[in-house]
């Protein structure tokens, strides 16, 4: 019997741990490994060289500028995704008219759910596509005829460097709010009717509420998606490499560090220096995860 | 890393609909109209947001290239329906059919072999049962742009590139985190009682995961399921990368939108994105419900 069932668990695991050790695990190993080398990619033959690719990526003015861009997206974009969607899931649950025996949210909160997700179940390509159409530079453009039509001058949008990346960053917002707000409403609704019953009579209004009862409870929820989001930030590639000229352009006004690794490993025969920046980015993506969680730490409230 | 212990438990209790204080009906006293007027006019002003775009992208496979860029706001003279000929003639269905065949492929593998790891790793005690777990669950936080030049050469060097195989290959293996996370905590939640008796009626080991487990897990597989089905159908980095010769949908959407810079088919264009829209919408509106619940209990404690 013992016997069986250790066959059997090897069995069962054997398939796909090779697969995630050869296309996941082996990957991501190998990609500190070249960091540390010259490989071009091409040749088979490569030379240790230590550090130098980091050495090199600190007086890159152009990995500098992608670093600069991720960090501006990172800064901007979830907070702007936590705060609207908190606001929009507040709505939601408890901006409804209220009732003599407690809370209640507006009427349409199903069909508001379902719309707010829909971006994030369709492509980023598809996304990029709509957006860069609609943001078209002539006056003619969907958002420039809409705005001259009530008195605003047209804008450049993406063809304008001042404004390209806020261009990505709303449409990364524009995307990513939906999962939010059904990811907050969901915590929400799993806070016990009693407190926010017992706010009510305690004379709380509804602003008070949310600040006093709803926030604190939802902390753990908001600390996580605050990482995911950075995550996303940080990883940004599909949205910037299908929708802005160049790509990343304009003058680079949108170039991320993932588009400065495709373009090392891939068209300048640059794998090592590529790799480099991929373990950058990795520290970076561990640092901001560890600092995020440290200095957004409460107390638990457990109910 | 701490995120993804700390949500250990994730996953089942959310596929099952539940009463939420959202879903109520309009309880109606004078004093709180205010509060609902402007709850509903902001929420109704985010969700022509997030419309207008794809009803716009939608009128516009209908449109000439002139209406698209001329007269953005009115609705086409005559409905150009020419445009989805053009676009399957610049390789849509071809581009339709890979990513039909990939995502078939992978979500079939991905639903067997995650379900498997998920299992052995859920019911069995053994030693290393949790280092595999957290090997797993790692790669849920890990940036895959780390690791996209290396595995580029590992494909290559299995002769995989631009091959139905080998993306396959990579669509499940990059999807095994979350399927094995999500799946571990489905069967932690099923009753043992059931197995047991399988087990004293004679039944094997992988009977009784085959015959006994999965069945009663078909709520789990049907949310993550759907999830893998868009997740991997809008895969755009991984066949960007490993499949340049032989592209999926989405690349070929990219590749369109770079051709009519200078071609200037616009129609054509709105017309594929029509199609790579259409399916994902339907499947997203008849099952929102697990598709949201299997999006979001990943990040839900």
């Amino acid at each position: 019997m013992r016997h069986g069932q250790y066959r059997f668990i090897v069995g069962f695991l054997v398939l796909p741990l090779a697969l995630y050790a050869v296309f996941v695990i082996s990957p991501f190993v190998q990609a500190f490994y070249y960091s540390l080398t010259n490989w071009t990619g091409v040749s088979p033959q490569f030379d240790f060289i230590g550090l130098q690719n980091f050495q090199t990526l600190t007086q890159d003015s152009l990995f500098l500028r992608a670093v600069r861009n991720n960090l501006v997206l990172l800064a901007g974009m979830p907070l702007a995704v936590i705060l609207l969607a908190l606001f929009y899931a507040f709505l939601l649950n408890v901006g409804g008219a209220g009732s003599g025996v407690g809370v209640r949210g507006v009427r349409g909160s199903g069909f508001y759910k379902l719309t707010f997700f829909l971006p994030q179940v369709l492509s980023v390509p598809v996304i990029a596509v709509i957006w860069a159409v609609i943001l078209d530079p002539t006056p003619t453009g969907l958002v420039n005829s809409a705005m001259r039509r009530v008195g605003f001058g047209g804008s450049g949008w993406l063809a304008d460097p001042n404004l390209a990346l806020y261009c990505v960053l709303w449409v990364l917002v524009w995307g990513s709010v939906g999962f939010y707000l059904v990811l907050f409403n969901a915590a929400m609704s799993s806070i016990p009717r009693d407190i926010y019953e017992a706010a009510l009579i305690d004379g709380a209004g509804r602003v008070a509420t949310f600040f006093r009862v709803t926030i604190p409870l939802l902390w753990d929820t908001i600390q996580t998606s605050w990482v995911y989001l950075a995550i996303l930030a940080l990883d940004v590639y599909a949205l910037v490499a299908v929708m802005t000229p160049g790509p990343g352009g304009p003058a680079n006004a949108t170039q991320v560090i993932s588009l400065q690794i495709a373009q090392n490993g891939f068209q300048f025969g640059r794998a090592g220096y590529a790799s480099a920046m991929g373990v950058v980015l990795f520290f970076f993506t561990l640092s901001i995860a560890a600092i995020m969680l440290r200095a957004t730490r409460r107390q638990r409230i457990e109910y | 890393m701490a995120v993804t212990t700390r949500t250990g438990d994730a996953g089942a209790p959310t596929t099952a609909p539940r009463r939420q204080p959202g879903d109520g009906r309009r309880a109606g006293r004078a004093g709180d109209v205010g509060g609902n007027v402007f709850s509903q006019v902001v929420l109704i002003g985010w969700s022509v947001m997030v419309l207008v775009p794809f009803v716009w992208a939608l009128l516009a496979s209908v449109k000439t290239s002139g209406e698209i860029f001329g007269s953005p706001w009115s609705l086409p003279e005559t409905f150009q329906w020419s445009n989805f000929a053009s676009a399957w003639d610049k390789g849509v269905g071809e581009y339709l059919l890979n990513s039909i065949i990939v995502v078939t492929g992978g979500v079939v593998l991905t639903m067997l072999l995650g379900s498997m790891a998920a299992y052995v790793l859920a019911r069995y005690q053994f030693p290393g049962n949790r280092f595999i777990f957290y090997l797993f669950a790692a790669g849920m936080m890990f940036p895959v742009f780390l690791a996209i030049v290396p595995l580029f050469f590992v494909v290559q060097n299995l002769g995989m590139l631009s091959t139905y195989q080998g993306l396959i290959l990579v669509y499940t293996a990059y999807s095994l985190p979350f399927t094995v996370f999500f799946m571990h905590a489905f069967f932690k939640t099923l009753p043992t009682a059931i197995a047991e008796a399988a087990f004293i009626d004679g039944c094997s080991h992988a009977g009784v995961f085959f015959r006994v487990m999965l069945p009663m897990a078909k709520p789990g597989l049907l949310s993550i399921g759907i999830f893998n089905v868009i997740g991997q159908f809008n895969q755009f980095v991984l066949p960007s990368f490993l499949s340049p010769e032989r592209p999926v949908l989405t690349q070929g959407i990219a590749t369109l939108l770079a051709s009519q810079r200078y071609e200037g088919d616009w129609g054509a264009l709105f017309a594929a994105l029509t199609i790579a829209m259409v399916p994902i919408v339907v499947v997203y509106l008849l099952f929102y419900r697990q598709v949201q619940a299997g999006l979001t209990s990943g990040t839900l404690k």
